[in-house]
């Protein structure tokens, strides 16, 4: 991302609390409308940068820039930004009318254009006719709505949106994240978005960062931190991912030669240009690249024959198990179809073959994982 | 009985002690009503008969009215001013973290446990030394010093139960400090204020040691009441007063508890 179109910088960012490091030396771009996720476990600092961006927080060292206007020093009231609490903190004395128009008073917002710019917020999430409820009688869906409606009142140019779809069951928070980018692309202001959930950072996010022990591991869009993991960290964090211990047997044309235990010699051609010969480094697959089949694959040079441990049916696709000589954890296998012979079936104990195309291995640094 | 949790089955022994528990505590204090309406200057029983004689003399007694108003001047000025003190204490001992808050919230906490003569006999001296004669303001600074604990541990317990991010949120809205404490905090405390300041009253109302040492020529009530033991053909009608305290007093009681039981979901809309 380059910097000149950044609207929200944030440079060598860190957060001490006592001797804790909550966020250590983050640097992030951030364009205008953008929709970026901070994405981490609990407890990798994700919220603690979003609390910095909407001033509850300072860095103890860094600046954040806003439209080019440093941030330290200015108070939460005075930020363009507005933020959506993770458990929505509305307001249980006033109703959802008073709610929604709290922030207007100090913009000077009052009478018939208060009740106008209301209404306007009620309609955008889709809450037309819920002014004069109180807190108690919402859902908790509603409750979200309201939350994004009485930040959105302030035509903020940044939203800060803390884990605001954690308290949603699945099916409702799916229905969420498609109206929220809607409603992102819709007003185009840029969204933060902080979220444990990698899935939904992919379905949501233009770019994602991923964070841990308060640093940011990767920064990059959905598609590249999936298919280009920096590290086995950030592999193994956005979905699921079988590592190989490898070492690197030969170089030529921009290929690696791999010797890994069990599985022989593999050719990988990416990072090709970082190895030298005799490196220890971690192949590594994703499970859904994988296919099954009861026989030896005649398509493919690169495959491996295992035993099946364990196999789960979810229904729009299976998962297995398979235990392969010379690896200590079974290899995981995601498949929407397997390859079998008429009259067999996969189950326990199968003797399985496993192949894959030769551009979906990937090589990560030992080091990191 | 058989269906009912083994917890929560009835205890016989239990309920009979909980009987004597509440007779002990509450026989005494009835007789105070009963010997107000009987027809006696002394108090003994047989009773004698009914009257409100009492009552009539205790309204047309005009000492006993300045007394009163004595007792409610302090009350009032004590239990609000003891509330305001209450409502930022609360809010610095729960909101911030700061060197020494342990000390300084056990500091606050002290009258609690210290003897009332002990404070009453300090601040006595304290004031003679420092020239300041003894009035109904030295008796409500007296009672603020006893009722602010009252008042903190009310308000903390209810600071302690709303959620922090509502402030932030007021914040985020571009409320200033002032105006998220006024339309936020404020009305997320007010059952904790008006419990705060009905037990406040209710305690600078009935206190007699350090309202004992800190009066001058004008009594408060318990005060008038202690002077008024003397004379026997009094005493009746400080039973009816007694009896009118006692009825008040648990109204007060009993309508602070439920305020401060009272879930912020049914408040009364205040602020914008």
């Amino acid at each position: 991302m380059a910097t000149n179109n950044a609207y929200i910088r944030i440079e060598q960012v860190s957060k001490r609390f006592g001797s804790v490091v909550a966020v250590d030396q983050v640097d992030v771009s951030i364009a205008g409308g953008e929709f970026f996720s901070l994405l981490g476990a609990s407890g990798c600092g994700k919220t603690t940068l979003l609390r910095m961006l909407a001033g509850f927080e300072s860095p103890t060292s860094g600046e954040i820039y806003i439209d080019g206007a440093a941030m330290s020093g200015v108070p939460p009231h005075k930020r363009p930004t507005n933020m959506v609490f993770q458990n929505y903190a509305i307001f249980p004395h006033l109703n959802v009318h008073r709610n929604i128009a709290y922030g207007l008073r100090s913009e000077r917002v009052t009478g018939k254009e208060a009740i106008k710019r209301v209404d306007e917020a009620l309609e955008l999430v889709k809450l037309q006719g819920f002014g004069d409820r109180r807190s108690n009688e919402l859902s908790g869906g509603q409750r979200q709505r309201v939350a994004l409606a009485r930040a959105l009142i302030r035509r903020p140019k940044v939203l800060l949106l803390d884990e605001p779809l954690g308290a949603l069951d699945k099916k409702l928070r799916e229905e969420m994240q498609l109206e929220l980018r809607a409603l992102q692309q819709s007003l185009n202001i840029t969204f933060i978005f902080v979220t444990h959930d990698q899935e939904e950072a992919m379905a949501l996010s233009d770019r994602i960062a991923v964070m841990s022990g308060g640093k940011t591991l990767q920064i990059s869009t959905p598609k590249k931190i999936y298919n280009n993991p920096v590290n086995a960290e950030v592999a193994n964090f956005i979905g699921q991912m079988n590592f190989l211990d490898a070492s690197v047997v030969g170089l030529a044309n921009g290929e690696a030669l791999l010797d890994v235990a069990g599985w022989g010699r593999l050719k990988v051609s990416s990072r090709a240009e970082y190895l030298r010969c005799g490196a220890n480094v971690l192949a590594a697959i994703r499970p859904e690249k994988l296919r099954l089949s009861d026989r030896r694959p005649a398509d493919s040079e690169n495959c491996v024959q295992g035993v099946i441990e364990a196999a789960a049916y979810l229904g729009d696709r299976s998962h297995f198990h398979v235990a392969v000589e010379g690896n200590d954890k079974p290899i995981a296998v995601a498949a929407q179809e397997v390859r079998v012979s008429p009259g067999e079936s996969l189950d326990r104990g199968s003797r399985v073959w496993i192949s894959w195309a030769s551009d979906s291995l990937i090589l990560l640094d030992k080091a990191e994982k | 009985m058989k269906d009912v949790p083994y917890i929560s089955r009835p205890n016989r022994p239990l309920g009979v002690y909980a009987i004597l528990y509440l007779a002990f505590l509450y026989i005494p204090v009835l007789f105070l009503p009963l010997f107000s309406f009987n027809d006696s200057l002394f108090i003994a029983f047989p009773l004698r008969g009914f009257t409100t004689n009492w009552y009539q003399q205790m309204l047309a007694d005009e000492q006993m009215h300045a007394a009163l108003m004595n007792s409610i001047k302090v009350g009032a000025a004590s239990s609000v001013i003891a509330t305001i003190l209450g409502v930022f204490g609360a809010k610095a001992v729960t909101r911030f973290r700061m060197p020494g808050q342990k000390p300084v919230v056990a500091v606050i906490m002290l009258p609690l446990v210290i003897p009332e003569i002990i404070l009453g006999v300090a601040l006595l001296i304290l004031l003679s030394r420092l020239g300041i004669p003894l009035s109904l303001y030295t008796i409500t600074l007296g009672h603020i010093l006893i009722c602010v604990p009252f008042s903190m541990a009310t308000l903390i317990t209810r600071f302690e139960g709303f959620d922090k991010s509502m402030e932030e949120a007021a914040a985020d809205l571009g409320d200033n400090a002032w105006w998220a404490f006024w339309r936020v905090t404020v009305p997320m405390v007010f059952p904790g204020i008006l419990a705060s300041l009905l037990l406040c009253f209710t305690i600078s109302f009935d206190e007699f040691i350090m309202a004992f040492f800190l009066a001058s020529t004008e009594p408060t009530l318990p005060i008038f009441i202690w002077g008024q033991l003397r004379f026997p053909q009094k005493l009746p009608s400080v039973l009816a007063l007694g009896a009118c305290i006692l009825v008040i007093s648990f109204v007060v009681v009993f309508f602070s508890q439920w305020l401060s039981r009272r879930g912020t979901s049914a408040l009364p809309e205040a602020g914008v």
